[in-house]
């Protein structure tokens, strides 16, 4: 078949001009919500030039015409198939209190098994420095293998009040590095999650490793005031992020589910996110805490440091489990 | 299999093609944002340079976490506000689009750019552009999460046709008998090479064009018989415009226009 041109285009031109018109709108302003008599407009647009595109598809025409009214078509369907809630603001407070608690225990089971792979890793650790105590020259990273625990804690206790210069660079540096790492465990949930839960495992016998040491030294009560002020954070932020990592993973295997990677993935996207995103601004008050209370070593402070490590734990535990209860999202 | 194309079949029974970008052209976008990146960076210590006059220790840490965010959120936020595109993207005319032709959600977005901690790997985004190249729809890791792919953007203008078929007085309109063969003799891939030979005419070397226009009339001429007199005042082009003139306007049975009425008519 070959199309009339002349005609075709005579008769289709206006329907076309005006929904290119429809289409600069919505694109120039994508927040505003569209009225009744646009997305009914829109809609009959769109179907109006599908129409025409299958025509000129299933007949011989010019090429500059398909190829106008393919693209068209192709813009009008992103917009008439939008996944985009035009209707309803972002509000970062409700996402934060309300959507992320939500999402944690909606995959709590990720979480927890996060938390099983971080425990191992820490029985491991500390099993390690226990069993074969030159082991931790392999353990321990950022020097702490040359540290001797007393030493340290005799010589940060002394100096404690010295050190109140750059703490604010210090917090920045210490978020930005913490997020680094749980994006980096999210991401290589790609890995079917082996990647993923071996940094948690590895994370774990860090933590596992540098304890012991330091319990073995007497010098527990030093170690529960210096990690549980922003440990009781930050710790379960990686976890957070390993959570994300090991649905991620889970994902991927796809075992009972006939759909394509992409499909099983995209199901589970805006959780995924919530859940790094909620992981990444957590990490923020860690970093804070970290930075201006943690690295403060007065024995005469150290049973409010804990108290106050204790306090922000038990908070986040009510928080994931009762934030956002009976609410929908 | 490796495909420059995209095929979308839409709920309507209309199908449309997204045009895959390749992993270099995406590799220079990602350099052109990787050096808007610099300069913004570059902005930002000029600031904290007078910031550092009153709080050295405040002024480095804004630095710190601005760049940081700025690195974190900088494709993020850009691909939201305009559709799928950073600066890079824009200049090279390459776009994000959900891998099943739909709009973006904001996950995908956030998701393909956080990923890009492992496509980076090991060195300006050697793992991404890898398995780029071996996937068959050209995407990163992150694009396979978020099930985007890259396109290259093509925004036609309005078409016109006219200049193609208009012109002086048709003269085959004369031999109805003619025009009918003609469009019994020429198959619809035919019309479609005629249609894009005249609308690259500009784009042609003049020797070329003239040579290849004439190997086409010869052709159409050799399957339908034409009078000697109403070829010899014809040039090749013109002959190619009037063909196609009979066979995409059926002048006569549908909606013939009103300047085509006005026309003399034609030699007895």
């Amino acid at each position: 078949m070959i199309v009339d041109l002349q005609r075709f285009l005579n008769r289709n031109e206006p329907q076309w001009r005006a929904l290119e018109d429809v289409l600069k709108r919505i694109e120039q302003d994508p927040g505003t919500p569209l009225g009744i008599a646009d997305i009914t407009r829109l809609h009959a647009l769109y179907e109006h030039a599908s129409n025409n595109l299958a025509e000129l598809n299933s007949a011989v025409s010019n090429p500059e015409v398909r190829k106008y009214v393919e693209t068209l078509v192709m813009r009008a369907y992103s917009e008439v198939y939008s996944q985009r809630a035009r209707a309803t603001r972002f509000s970062p407070l409700r996402w934060l209190l309300q959507t992320f608690p939500q999402t944690f225990r909606k995959h709590a089971g990720f979480f927890a098994l996060a938390c099983a792979i971080t425990l191992g890793g820490i029985l491991f650790g500390g099993g390690a420095i226990l069993a074969d105590p030159p082991s931790r020259e392999v353990l321990m990273p950022f020097g702490h293998d040359k540290i001797d625990p007393r030493k340290r804690v005799a010589e940060e206790e002394k100096h404690s009040l010295d050190k109140t210069r750059g703490r604010h660079a210090f917090s920045a540096h210490l978020l930005q590095n913490n997020a680094r790492v749980s994006v980096f465990t999210f991401a290589s949930g790609i890995t079917y999650g082996i990647v993923s839960g071996i940094l948690l495992f590895y994370n774990g016998a860090i933590l596992g490793a540098i304890s012991t040491d330091y319990v073995m030294a007497g010098q527990g009560r030093f170690l529960a005031a210096w990690l549980l002020p922003h440990g009781s954070v930050e710790i379960p932020c990686i976890l957070f992020a390993g959570q994300a990592a090991l649905l991620l993973g889970a994902v991927m295997f796809g075992r009972r589910s006939n759909l394509r990677l992409g499909l099983r993935i995209r199901a589970v996207l805006p959780d995924l996110v919530t859940l790094i995103g909620g992981a990444v601004v957590l990490l923020a008050w860690a970093a804070l805490v970290e930075s201006f209370l943690s690295q403060y070593h007065s024995p005469r402070i150290y049973i409010l440091k804990i108290a106050f490590g204790l306090v922000e734990a038990v908070l986040l535990a009510l928080f994931l489990a009762y934030g956002g209860r009976g609410k929908t999202t | 299999m490796k495909t420059t194309a995209l095929q979308i079949q839409t709920p309507e029974g209309a199908t449309f093609t997204l045009h895959v970008a390749s992993p270099l052209l995406r590799g220079v976008a990602v350099l052109i944002d990787q050096c808007v990146m610099m300069a913004l960076a570059r902005v930002l210590q000029a600031f904290m340079m007078m910031l550092n006059l009153v709080s050295p220790d405040i002024a480095t840490a804004l630095y710190v976490l601005l760049y940081f965010l700025l690195s974190l959120l900088y494709a993020i936020i850009l691909e939201w506000f305009w559709h799928g595109q950073t600066l890079g993207k824009r200049l090279l005319r390459l776009r994000v689009m959900d891998a099943c032709g739909r709009q973006l959600a904001f996950s995908q977005i956030a998701v393909r750019n956080l990923l890009r901690v492992l496509d980076s790997l090991p060195v300006f985004y050697l793992l991404g552009g890898a398995v780029a190249f071996f996937s068959a729809r050209g995407q990163r890791l992150g694009d396979t999460v978020a099930d985007t792919v890259v396109v290259t953007l093509q925004q036609p203008k309005a078409p016109n046709i006219r200049p193609l078929i208009a012109g002086r007085w048709n003269s085959l309109r004369a031999h109805p008998v003619l025009e009918a063969r003609l469009r019994q003799g020429i198959s619809p891939a035919e019309a479609t090479l005629l249609v894009q030979a005249l609308s690259r005419r500009d784009d042609l070397d003049p020797a070329a064009r003239l040579a290849l226009y004439r190997e086409i009339a010869a052709d159409i001429q050799s399957r339908v018989t034409f009078p000697p007199t109403l070829l010899e005042d014809l040039t090749d082009e013109q002959f190619l415009r009037d063909t196609l003139d009979s066979l995409f306007a059926f002048h006569g049975r549908h909606g013939i226009t009103e300047e085509r009425t006005r026309a003399p008519s034609p030699r007895t």
